[in-house]
């Protein structure tokens, strides 16, 4: 009796989440219908890069910044037991441009902007806002979610670009101004190891995880309960899975480019 | 038309018209779903059988496209305003236009300056949702609603926490539109007397029907009980002041098993 209650419950579970993932997928399809009218009206996919992307510019540079001295502490405390902390550039750049950039900034980016997306999209559905629209033939993917998926999807790989560069200047600092490795072999080591390839696979990481946690934001703002717990809940839902899909994405994609 | 939620009748072989240019009320309780009809009329919903028929074509047959087409000639007034709170006044007003037409700015100036002036906000058009009154937020949806020169109305729930003031400025509103634009006005409210001094028809819903229809004095006539009490506003009568309860003693006294009401949370 007992088994049969969990294998239902089981399968409940199973179904639910299914579920869940078939109504994103049609939501995606829906904002992707509408991201073309959307376009029509720029300002409006400019002001929502701006939200999404400037607004969240210092935290990602401060972060970037301090990632990368933490990067260059480590790599020339590994580096130098090898007696090679020269290329203590190429292991810096690596680390960030492949991983560190685009799933730090993808988290920043769920935490800062990801919440921001949901919590008004949210209120506007607990205010009638969007059912509004409706009634005046506005459709509120086109008008309100289109923008901000857009939006986001820009600035994420956008972001990712700035934490990089700033994650190496914070490497640059501690490695060359307190380590003492010697500046022209930190860059020229990483100008010869670093290939494009490199660089391609955390722009498309970044956009991906960008378009993951763009989707997860406005999904979860559309659809929320119209009460104060359900927005609430709503947000707290945007971070915890956004965070979850940018890892396991970030391993899928990892295996998939070597 | 019959529709139901959950189960739950809340419509049972329902059957109004509304007239052309005329002022329709529509009353009731709370809770006989009033304002699930209006959604039904704007086609945000479905019923479950019946059909609900606006310019002559179904509503519950509609595709999405045909239902934006319908809802252009149709202007709503939200019970509490429903404004966009990242644009002021002006733009509130000005989004229809902004979304449905290429107007040149010049002329859409204008003609929201216009509508703002005859709900009397012309003042107002700077200021932000957050800062408005209940009243005149409500007001400025009302400009909202008629700036693309509606044929229908629908307020719903339009004097809900009005002051004296601001409930005459908008009975005389409806009354104006009505009038001088030949706009066909759908209220639905609770308020008799207040809707008794417009309509020209009213519809008196119960228990998912039309009980009682005609002029306000027709309905006054009405034997009915249940219209006599809602009339009246008698506190009880066919539609019992109490919502279903377990035996009142048998409760205070705790001697319900598996009762769990009041967990303690805010």
């Amino acid at each position: 009796m007992k088994s049969t209650a969990n294998g239902a419950g089981g399968r409940g579970w199973i179904s639910r989440v299914l579920g869940e993932v078939g109504a994103v997928a049609l939501f995606l399809a829906r904002i992707l219908r509408q991201c073309v009218p959307a376009l029509r009206s720029p300002r409006h996919v400019i002001v929502q890069t701006y939200n999404a992307g400037g607004r969240s510019l210092i935290i990602v540079m401060l972060s970037g910044l301090f990632v990368g001295m933490v990067l260059g502490l480590q790599g020339y405390d590994l580096l130098q037991r090898f007696g090679s902390e020269s290329a203590l550039g190429v292991a810096a750049a690596l680390g960030l441009i492949k991983e560190l950039g685009p799933v730090v900034t993808a988290l920043l980016f769920a935490g800062r902007a990801g919440t921001s997306l949901t919590s008004e999209i949210g209120l506007m559905r607990a205010t009638d806002q969007l059912t509004a629209m409706e009634m005046m033939a506005v459709d509120p993917v086109r008008r309100v979610v289109a923008p901000r998926f857009i939006g986001g999807v820009v600035a994420v790989p956008l972001l990712t670009a700035i934490f990089d560069v700033v994650g190496l200047l914070g490497a640059h600092l501690v490695g060359v101004g307190l380590m003492g490795v010697e500046s022209g072999s930190f860059w020229s080591q990483m100008q010869s190891a670093v290939e494009f390839k490199d660089v391609n696979e955390g722009l498309i990481k970044s956009l991906c995880f960008g378009l993951a946690c763009s989707l997860i934001a406005v999904y979860q703002g559309y659809h929320t309960e119209p009460t104060a717990s359900g927005v609430g809940l709503a947000t707290t839902r945007t971070v915890v899975i956004s965070a979850v899909l940018t890892l396991v994405l970030d391993y899928m994609l990892t295996a998939a480019f070597l | 038309m019959a529709y139901a939620v959950g189960g739950r009748a809340i419509f049972r072989g329902l059957d109004l018209t509304v007239q052309r240019g005329r002022i329709t009320a529509i009353m009731g309780p709370s809770g006989t779903g009033k304002t699930t009809l209006l959604r039904l009329l704007m086609g945000a919903i479905r019923p479950q059988s019946g059909s609900v028929r606006i310019f002559g074509d179904d509503v519950t047959q509609m595709s999405r496209d045909q239902l934006y087409a319908m809802r252009r000639r149709v202007g709503m007034l939200f019970q509490n305003g429903a404004l966009l709170t990242d644009l002021n006044v002006f733009e509130n007003v000005a989004f229809p236009l902004r979304e449905h037409t290429a107007l040149p700015e010049p002329v859409l100036r204008r003609l929201v300056l216009m509508k703002l002036h005859a709900v009397g906000l012309r003042g107002a058009a700077a200021l932000m949702p957050g800062s408005l009154s209940g009243g005149m937020a409500r007001r400025v949806a009302l400009a909202r609603a008629i700036v693309m020169d509606p044929e229908v109305l629908i307020y719903d729930e339009p004097f809900v926490g009005l002051d004296p003031i601001s409930m005459g400025v908008t009975l005389r509103l409806i009354q104006t539109l009505n009038s001088s634009l030949g706009i066909t006005s759908v209220v639905v409210s609770h308020d008799v007397r207040e809707l008794n001094t417009i309509a020209h028809q009213s519809y008196l819903l119960s228990e998912g029907r039309v009980v009682a229809s005609g002029s306000p004095e027709q309905l006054r006539a009405a034997a009915l009980p249940v219209v006599t009490q809602f009339m009246n506003g008698l506190a009880d009568g066919p539609v019992p002041f109490h919502y279903p309860a377990p035996d009142y003693r048998q409760q205070l006294l705790g001697d319900l098993p598996g009762e769990s009401i009041g967990a303690g949370q805010t």
